[in-house]
C-alpha cells in the first residue's frame, strides 16, 4: 500500500477514502448497538433494581412516635400523663467530634455529671442514628441559648418531646412501674417498626404489663428527601394512633389513706373489692419515685435506692413472702370443720402448751399459761396455738396444704402486673425437693398455725381473705378497671372467676366468719384491743404476728417485754386480714407491718376512710368523676 | 422542476436539509431536557438560547465560505492555534483548576475549541496535497502536527478535549489511509506507554479510571456520579419517568445534570424510548456527515468532512458511553444538549463546514 504513485490517482483516493468511511460507519454502529444495548440492560434488564435504589434515594420514611396511653385511677384521678418538655438530644453518628462537641455545649448549657455519665450510658446501647437526651427540660433561656449557636453543633437539636410523668409520684410508683428508655434486650423483643420512633417503653409493673395497649401504634411521614437529606415536601402522613388510656381499679385516696396509715414502716396493704376481684388499692413502703427512672436515674442515685437496708425497689405486695401466722388459722378451722375433723362445739382444755403423742418436745401456745376451756370459735377469736396444734395434727398436712391451695395460696393469683410470686405451701414432697430433708410431725404443728415454712404475698393474703368473705367466690385479683380508646368511652373489663371454693356444708363458712367477728368485737379477740372497737360497720379479721426472730414465746397482743427489748429490724412482723362489713363485703384488706404491732390499727384507718367518708371528700370525688 | 428549484433555495443559503433538520430536532429535545434538568431555569434556558443563537450564527456563516477559502486558511488557522495554545499555558485564566481560557477583554474563549477545527483543516490541506495512501514519512509528520496541540492541551489540563484533537486529528489520519499494520503499532505503542500514562496522569485523572474499572470502589466518593447516573437511567425505563418527573435531577442527586450528565436526565424522564430516540438524532446528522464524506468533491473535502462527521459521532458517544457507565468519567458535554457555549459553537461550526462542502459542491458542478 505504501508504494509511491508518480501521478495523483482520484478514482483511488475516492475509492480508499470511501472504503474507509464505511469502515468508519461500521465502527460507529457497532458502538451505537453497544451503547444501546447498555441502555437496554440498565432501563429494561434492571429497572427494578434502579427503581428501588432511586426510591431509596429520595423516599424518606420518617416514623412518628404514638402518644403513649394516659393512666387514671377509677375515679378518673390522672396518675400517668405525658409533659411537654425540651430536651438536648445527641445524634453521636453526626458529630465527628463527640467529646468536643460535648465539652463545647456544656458551656452554653450547664451539665451536670449525672447528665453526662447517664448519656455515656446510653451512648453504649443506642440505635444507630437514634437521637440520645442529653439534657431534659431546657429552660426557655437554654433553649434560645442553643438556637443562636446552633450552627455550630451539626449532630445536636432541640427536640420538643412528651415525657411521662406520674403525678402522685411515690405513691404509685410499686404498682404503677415506670417507663424507661428502651434497652438492647428489649430491642430483641419489640417489633422494631411500631418502636421506630419510640424511645420509652414500660420497665415495670402497669406500665410493662399493658405495654402494648400503652403504647398505640406507630405513624408513619412519607417524605421527599433531596441530596442532602433535606426533606422537600410531605408525600403522605399515616397517623400514628395513640395508646389506650387505662382506668386502674385502684382508688386514689384509699391508696394515700393507705400509704399515710402505714405511715414510716416498711409493708405492704392490699385492698380489694371482694365482689368483683378490682384492687382497691396496693401499697408497698418504703417507695421511691417513680418519675426519677424516666430521665434515667443516676448511678448514685439507683445505688442508694437498691442498698438501702429498707428496700424501697421491692415490690412487697407482689413479691414479699411472709408466713401467713396465724391468719392461716380461719381456713384451717373451715377445713377442720368441713372435713369433719372437728366439729364447732369440740373443746380442748389449754394449758398453754402441746405435745405431740410419743414425743417429749413441747408446742407453746403464745399465751404463757394457755387459754383454758377453747372450742373452735373461741380458738379462732383467741387464736388460740394448742387448739390448732391439734387440730393440725388430726387433720395432716395433706388438708392444711389442700385447704391453702382452695384458697391460691402457693400459685400466682394472676393480677394483671407481671412481677408476682408464687410463695411457699409447704408439704413433705416439697420440703424433700426444697431442703433434701424428710417431712416431720413437728412440721406440719408449726404449719397449723402458719409458721415454719408456709409463706404467701400480701396479695395472697388478701385475696384469701376475700374469697373468705365471698363465700368461696373467687375471682382473679386485677387492676385494670377500663380500657379506653381514644374518642371512645371506656370500656370496662370483666372479672374472671376461678375455681371457687366449695364446701360440703355451707353452713361452716358462717362458723368461720361469726368467729372471725368475734376476733374484733369480743374481749377476747385479738383484734379487739389492736383495732378498737367502736367502728360503725360490721368486720371479719385475723390478726396474725409473723416471726422474725425465734423467741420462745411470742406476743399476740404485743405485750411481750422480750419484744421490745429485740432490736428494730428483729422484732417481728404483725399481720391483719379483715373484710368488712361481714354481711355484704365491700372490701378486704391484708396489711403487713414489718417489725411492728401496728397491723390491726393501720387497717382501721383504712376501713374507716372508706366507711365514714367526710362529706368534703365525698364532693370531690364526684368533681373529679 | 419544482425540486431542483426547492434544493437551488438551500442552496442558495448554503444549507443542507438533512443537518439542518438534525440539528433543529436536537436543539429542540435538548431545550426540552435542558428545561428540565436546570430545574425550570427561565435564566438558563434563556442564555442557552443566546448560545445557540450565536452558535447558529456561526453556523451559517460557515456554510457561506466555499471549502477552497479553508483550504488555504488551514495553515494559518493550525499556526494561531498552536500559538494561543502556549499562550493560555502562560497567561491563561484558571477556571474549575484548569487553564483553558484566554481572556481578550469582552470575550473569554477556549483557544483549544479552533484547535478542534484547525486541527482536521491542516492535516486535510496538507493530505490534499499528498499522494494517498500515505507514505511513512507523512505519517510521522502527521502524528507530529497532532501531538503538539494534543500535549499542549493536556498541559493545561484537558484530557476530554485532548481525545477529541486525537480523534479528530486520528481520523483524518484513518482515512488518509493510514495502513492498519502501522496504526496496529500505534496502538500498541499506546498499550505499552499506559503505565507512563498513568505516571503523568492527576490525581482526579487516576481516581476516573479507577472508578471506572470498579464502580462501587467508593459510592460516596469518586464513584458517586457514575452510580447515581446509572440510577438515574435505569429507573427511567422504557417510558420514563415523564418530563420534569425525574427524582434523580431534580433532588440533586445526579450531579452534573444539566451539563455533562444531562443525557441521564434524559434516560430517567423519557427512559429508554427517548434515549434512543436522541441517539437516533444524533445519527441522523453522523449519517448524513458520512453521505457528504463520500460525496465531497475532494479529498480536502472527503477529510475534512470525515473527520468532522467522525468527531461529531465520539463527542455523543464518548458522553454517553460515560453516563452509561461504559466509558471513563472525562469532562464532556453532550453536543447541543448540554448547557454551555464554547464546545457548541465549535461544534455548530464544524457542521457549518459539512453543510458549506455539500452545498458548494452542488454549485460548482453545475
Amino acid at each position: 500500500m505504501q508504494k509511491r504513485i508518480a501521478i495523483k490517482n482520484h478514482l483511488q483516493e475516492i475509492r480508499l477514502i470511501t472504503q474507509r468511511s464505511l469502515i468508519a460507519l461500521i465502527i460507529m454502529l457497532i458502538l451505537i448497538t453497544l451503547l444501546v444495548i447498555r441502555l437496554a440492560f440498565l432501563q429494561l434488564a434492571k429497572h427494578d433494581l434502579y427503581t428501588t435504589l432511586s426510591k431509596k434515594n429520595w423516599l424518606d420514611l420518617v416514623p412518628i412516635e404514638p402518644t403513649r396511653g394516659l393512666i387514671y385511677d377509677r375515679n378518673g384521678v390522672l396518675l400517668a400523663e405525658n409533659l411537654p418538655v425540651f430536651s438536648l438530644d445527641i445524634i453521636p453518628e453526626k458529630n465527628s467530634n463527640l467529646a468536643q462537641a460535648l465539652t463545647d455545649i456544656a458551656k452554653l448549657i450547664p451539665l451536670s455529671n449525672t447528665d453526662i455519665i447517664q448519656f455515656q450510658k446510653e451512648l453504649k446501647q443506642h440505635r444507630r442514628f437514634d437521637e440520645i437526651p442529653l439534657k431534659f427540660r431546657l429552660t426557655e433561656a437554654e433553649v434560645a441559648r442553643f438556637y443562636e449557636n446552633q450552627y455550630r453543633f451539626p449532630g445536636a437539636v432541640i427536640k420538643a418531646r412528651l415525657i411521662r410523668h406520674y403525678p402522685l409520684g411515690a405513691t404509685f410508683s410499686h404498682v404503677l412501674g415506670y417507663v424507661g428508655r428502651i434497652n438492647l434486650d428489649e430491642l430483641e423483643d419489640i417489633d422494631p417498626s411500631n418502636y421506630s420512633a419510640t424511645n420509652y417503653i414500660g420497665k415495670l409493673g402497669i406500665e410493662k404489663f399493658y405495654e402494648d395497649d400503652l403504647h398505640g401504634t406507630v405513624g408513619y411521614e412519607q417524605s421527599e428527601s433531596d441530596a442532602s437529606g433535606q426533606s422537600v415536601r410531605v408525600l403522605k402522613q399515616i397517623e400514628p394512633i395513640p395508646g389506650k388510656n387505662l382506668y386502674l381499679t385502684l382508688d386514689s385516696q384509699l391508696q394515700l389513706i393507705a400509704e399515710q396509715a402505714l405511715a414510716d414502716h416498711s409493708g405492704a396493704i392490699v385492698v380489694i373489692q371482694p365482689a368483683t376481684g378490682q384492687i382497691l388499692a396496693m401499697v408497698s413502703e418504703p417507695t421511691f419515685d417513680p418519675n426519677l427512672f424516666v430521665n434515667g436515674i443516676s448511678n448514685q442515685a439507683f445505688q442508694q435506692l437498691q442498698q438501702a437496708p429498707t428496700k424501697p425497689l421491692y415490690n412487697r405486695t407482689l413479691r414479699g413472702l411472709y408466713p401467713l401466722a396465724s391468719t392461716i388459722k380461719p381456713y384451717i378451722a373451715l377445713e377442720g370443720l368441713d372435713s369433719n375433723s372437728v366439729t364447732p362445739q369440740f373443746s380442748i382444755f389449754d394449758p398453754g402448751w402441746y405435745q405431740l403423742p410419743n414425743s417429749a418436745h413441747i408446742y407453746h401456745d403464745w399465751k404463757p399459761h394457755g387459754h383454758g376451756k377453747v372450742d373452735l370459735n373461741l380458738a379462732i377469736t383467741s387464736s388460740c396455738d394448742t387448739y390448732f396444734f391439734a387440730l393440725g395434727h388430726k387433720m395432716g398436712i395433706n388438708r392444711i396444704d389442700d385447704i391453702l391451695n382452695r384458697f391460691g395460696f402457693g400459685e400466682l393469683t394472676g393480677i394483671d402486673t407481671g412481677e408476682e410470686v408464687t410463695g411457699i405451701i409447704a408439704s413433705p414432697a416439697w420440703k424433700r425437693r426444697a431442703k433434701g430433708i424428710a417431712w416431720y410431725e413437728g412440721d406440719t404443728i408449726n404449719s397449723a398455725i402458719g409458721q415454719g415454712y408456709m409463706q404467701a404475698t400480701p396479695l395472697q393474703l388478701a385475696q384469701g381473705i376475700a374469697t373468705m368473705a365471698n363465700r368461696g367466690k373467687r375471682l382473679t385479683p386485677h387492676l385494670l378497671l377500663s380500657e379506653q380508646d381514644i374518642g371512645k368511652a371506656p370500656a370496662v373489663q370483666p372479672a374472671t372467676a376461678l375455681e371457687p371454693v366449695n364446701l360440703t356444708n355451707k353452713e361452716n363458712w358462717n362458723i368461720v366468719i361469726t368467729a372471725l367477728q368475734n376476733v374484733m368485737t369480743s374481749p377476747l379477740g385479738t383484734g379487739y384491743y389492736h383495732y378498737g372497737h367502736d367502728m360503725p360497720y360490721t368486720i371479719a379479721g385475723k390478726t396474725g404476728t409473723a416471726q422474725v426472730y425465734s423467741i420462745k414465746h411470742r406476743d399476740e397482743e404485743g405485750k411481750s417485754e422480750e419484744q421490745e427489748k429485740l432490736p428494730e429490724t428483729l422484732r417481728d412482723h404483725s399481720l391483719f386480714i379483715a373484710f368488712a362489713p361481714v354481711d355484704h363485703p365491700e372490701i378486704a384488706i391484708a396489711v403487713i407491718a414489718e417489725h411492728s404491732k401496728l397491723a390491726a390499727g393501720i387497717a382501721r384507718k383504712i376501713l374507716d376512710y372508706y366507711f365514714i367518708k367526710p362529706a368534703n371528700q365525698e364532693n370531690t370525688k364526684n368533681e373529679i368523676h | 422542476m419544482k425540486f431542483t428549484k426547492k434544493h437551488s433555495l438551500w442552496h442558495y443559503v448554503h444549507l443542507d436539509t438533512y443537518l439542518f433538520l438534525g440539528v433543529i430536532l436536537l436543539i429542540a429535545m435538548g431545550l426540552v431536557i435542558l428545561y428540565s434538568a436546570s430545574s425550570q431555569s427561565h435564566v438558563i434556558i434563556g442564555q442557552q438560547i443566546l448560545h445557540i443563537s450565536i452558535a447558529f450564527a456561526v453556523m451559517l456563516l460557515f456554510a457561506q465560505v466555499p471549502p477552497r477559502l479553508y483550504q488555504s486558511l488551514a495553515g494559518w488557522l493550525y499556526g494561531i492555534g498552536v500559538l494561543l495554545l502556549i499562550a493560555v499555558l502562560l497567561v491563561g485564566h484558571t477556571g474549575k483548576g484548569a487553564e483553558r481560557w484566554l481572556n481578550l477583554g469582552i470575550v473569554r474563549f477556549q483557544p483549544s475549541e479552533i484547535m478542534k477545527l484547525a486541527l482536521p483543516l491542516f492535516l486535510a490541506s496538507y493530505f490534499h496535497k499528498m499522494h494517498l495512501p500515505l507514505n511513512n514519512r507523512s505519517v510521522v509528520l502527521a502524528i507530529i502536527i497532532i501531538f503538539i496541540p494534543a500535549l499542549l492541551v493536556v498541559k493545561q489540563p484537558d484530557q476530554s478535549t485532548a481525545v477529541l484533537l486525537f480523534i479528530a486529528g486520528g481520523s483524518v489520519l484513518l482515512l488518509a489511509g493510514l495502513s492498519w499494520r502501522l496504526l496496529g503499532s500505534i496502538v500498541g505503542l499506546g498499550v505499552l506507554s499506559t503505565p507512563l500514562l498513568w505516571y503523568v496522569m492527576h490525581d482526579y485523572q487516576r481516581q476516573r479510571v479507577l472508578t471506572f474499572l470498579n464502580p462501587e470502589r467508593d459510592p460516596l466518593g469518586a464513584s458517586y456520579h457514575i452510580i447515581q447516573s446509572k440510577i438515574a437511567i435505569g429507573s427511567g425505563g422504557f417510558f420514563g419517568k415523564g418530563w420534569l418527573n425525574g427524582t434523580q435531577s431534580h433532588l440533586h442527586f445526579l450531579p452534573e445534570h444539566a451539563t455533562d450528565f444531562i443525557f441521564a436526565v434524559c434516560g430517567e424522564e423519557f427512559g429508554f424510548l427517548g434515549s434512543v430516540i436522541l441517539i437516533l438524532i444524533f445519527m441522523l446528522i453522523t449519517l448524513r456527515g458520512l453521505y457528504i464524506t463520500v460525496h465531497a468533491q475532494d479529498t480536502f473535502s472527503r477529510l475534512l468532512a470525515g473527520s468532522l462527521t467522525i468527531t461529531f459521532f465520539f463527542s455523543f458517544f464518548i458522553n454517553m458511553g460515560m453516563v452509561t457507565g461504559i466509558l471513563p468519567v472525562m469532562g464532556l458535554p453532550l453536543p447541543l444538549v448540554s448547557y454551555g457555549g464554547s464546545s457548541m459553537v465549535t461544534l455548530m461550526a464544524g457542521l457549518g463546514i459539512l453543510m458549506s462542502i455539500q452545498t458548494h459542491r452542488k454549485l460548482l458542478t453545475t
